[in-house]
């Protein structure tokens, strides 16, 4: 695991009879170059990896120094057992489920007009984009403002077509799609930009050859847009899942995880169970089970990849 | 690839061409609506910050007296060119510190020769997996042992490794020319000398994408520094933020003002920097 592997000694690897001259090895200069990065992945990521493992198997505190007494798999056997573990999955997986659609199919559509139109372009990519450069803080004031009641913008815009607004952040019910909303608004311009790069890739002969056989644009769309963005699509899908799965900004700063906890994040639990209850201990195996579900849906994404490369 | 020929003999080339300019002025229509829909809530921040406090109470876009006022109360009551200096600091501190530490790793995963080189590359690979965030209670008792809550450092640090920033310099290193670093080789030039005097030179648009993007990243994170910093007067501007909603209640006025000057140095990045952030995710993202 550790970059000491890489001696200064190290040649490359000689194949007896190997017609190929001996190459020079830099295996010092390499050292030199990686040592930077090195000295912090091991300390501030493989570090704190391994500990928190180690972690997970003890009562550690917030409030004492060192591990705390040994608790094999109890932490893990309480969170499996722990309701509020268990509804702050199913609240993220929840908003993963509300989110990521939306995410998808509307940064491919948008994408897809904007691709066929050669006119300010500039602007939609403003328009889509800027939101997701701005902090998590800013688009919570803008949106927590937009969903007051009687002062909101949305139930004013809603009241002038007839319908009546829910209490938007207010009802457990309405929270979660609520704040769906706000990030699909939010992040829509990340996917909308990975779409547009992969529209571009997609050589223009074959719309001008298609055309020129009569297809409709339609057709066009249906049989060679969204073929060849099969990969641009298993890539927005699990960056999308990923960045669903860690969603924590959102609930904390909008609805601080309520209300009564409907909104509760798993990261937020993690949160509260380490920094409010200080049970570091616990709150480290919760980390590690999360780990495991983001871990799967990685492998997940291997393996379509794997399956459409081979395809190609 | 094949299509099916629609409309047969009677469909004229013409035809077809002006059913393409219907279709592409109908997705302009729905890309514009879209597109200002996508703006509003913009919009509606900006106007109700120049609303006096009072107005905030009506849902129109109509100032009757349109004022700076809110924006001045907001810079007198918070920290929040405080919050500017410490989000500019460890953004900087983060950007920096990725750019030289990735590049100089990755110069030796794509130039170097040595045993294990594929063994580290997929060790640094690896870390892509595993989402910072499972790593905050480590990392926050790590920054504890170490005396480092309550610094830049303890937000800028954990911020540096990032698999990421490597795997994107090593394919723009991979695709460079290597004719000029072995006539500088020939000439005697050290790995340091070719790294920093012709590769690195080379490499301007990979240094762009790479700190522009960690900079937005590490500006706009907000759990990993409300942790680690209690000090009001070291928040960063997401974590500062986090406290006027708070703060202001009601005065609707001032809490969009603050949204909108938290919201301007980054609107001010991406105008700047617009096209390298753009070709920054486009060229990970169809790579990665």
């Amino acid at each position: 695991m550790s970059i000491e592997t890489v001696t200064p000694r190290a040649r490359p690897a000689e194949v007896p009879g190997s017609p190929a001259p001996a190459r020079p090895s830099h295996g010092r200069p390499a050292i030199g170059f990686l040592l930077p990065f090195a000295v912090l992945y091991l300390a501030f990521i493989i570090g704190p990896a391994v500990y928190g493992l180690v972690m997970s198997f003890f009562d550690a505190s917030l409030v004492r120094s060192g591990l705390g007494s040994f608790a094999g798999f109890g932490n893990y056997a309480e969170a499996l057992q722990d309701p509020d573990f268990w509804s702050s999955l199913w609240h993220t997986v929840w908003f993963t489920i509300l989110t990521t659609p939306p995410l998808i199919v509307l940064a491919f559509v948008l994408a897809l007009l904007a691709d066929r139109v050669n006119r300010g372009r500039w602007f939609f990519r403003l328009a889509f984009f800027a939101p997701f450069i701005l902090p998590s803080a800013v688009v919570a004031l803008i949106w927590i403002f937009m969903y007051t009641p009687e002062l909101g913008l949305i139930e004013a815009a809603l009241a002038k077509i007839g319908i009546t607004s829910p209490a938007w952040l207010g009802d457990p019910n309405w929270a979660m799609p609520s704040l769906a909303l706000t990030t699909v608004w939010w992040t829509l311009g990340f996917n909308f930009i990975l779409y547009l790069a992969g529209l571009q890739e997609i050589p223009r002969e074959l719309y001008e050859a298609s055309a020129i056989d009569g297809a409709s644009p339609w057709q066009q769309i249906r049989r060679i847009t969204i073929p060849m963005l099969g990969r641009t699509t298993t890539l927005v899908a699990v960056l999308q899942v990923i960045a669903s799965l860690k969603v924590f900004d959102q609930m904390y700063l909008m609805t601080s995880g309520g209300p009564n906890f409907a909104t509760r994040s798993i990261l937020q639990y993690v949160y509260d169970q380490g920094f409010t209850n200080f049970r570091l201990g616990y709150a480290a195996a919760i980390s590690m089970l999360f780990f495991l579900v983001v871990l799967a849906v990685s492998a997940v994404w291997f393996s379509l990849v794997r399956r459409q490369e081979k395809e190609v | 690839m094949a299509l099916t020929t629609m409309g047969g003999a009677g469909v004229t080339q013409e035809k077809i061409e002006q059913r393409h300019r219907l279709f592409n002025r109908i997705c302009f229509g729905v890309l514009i609506a879209f597109a200002l829909l996508w703006l509003v809530p913009l919009a509606w921040a900006v106007d109700t910050a120049l609303k006096p406090n009072a107005e905030t109470t009506r849902t129109t876009w109509l100032i009757d007296n349109p004022t700076f006022a809110a924006f001045q109360r907001v810079l007198d009551d918070t920290a929040i060119l405080n919050w500017f200096g410490a989000s500019l600091i460890t953004a900087t501190m983060t950007a920096v510190g990725t750019v030289i530490t990735a590049s100089l790793a990755a110069f030796a995963l794509s130039r170097l020769r040595f045993r294990y080189r594929n063994l580290v590359f997929w060790i640094i690979l690896a870390g892509i997996m595993i989402p910072g965030q499972v790593l905050i209670v480590p990392q926050f008792r790590e920054m504890d042992a170490l005396g480092l809550l309550n610094t830049y450092w303890a937000v800028s640090l954990p911020q540096i490794p990032t698999a990421i920033a490597i795997f994107i310099f090593k394919q723009f290193f991979d695709g460079l020319p290597r004719d000029l670093e072995e006539a500088a080789r020939i000439d005697g030039a050290g790995w340091f000398r070719i790294y920093r005097q012709v590769v690195m030179p080379l490499a301007r648009p990979a240094v762009a994408a790479v700190a522009i993007f960690t900079f937005v990243t590490s500006w706009n994170d907000l759990l990993w520094p409300l942790l680690v910093l209690t000090n009001p007067d070291l928040m960063t501007v997401p974590v500062g933020l986090a406290t006027v909603q708070g703060a202001f209640g009601i005065r609707y006025a001032d809490t969009m003002a603050s949204a909108v000057l938290g919201a301007i140095p980054l609107v001010a990045v991406f105008l700047l920097f617009q096209r390298n952030i753009v070709e920054g995710i486009a060229g990970t993202g169809l790579k990665g």
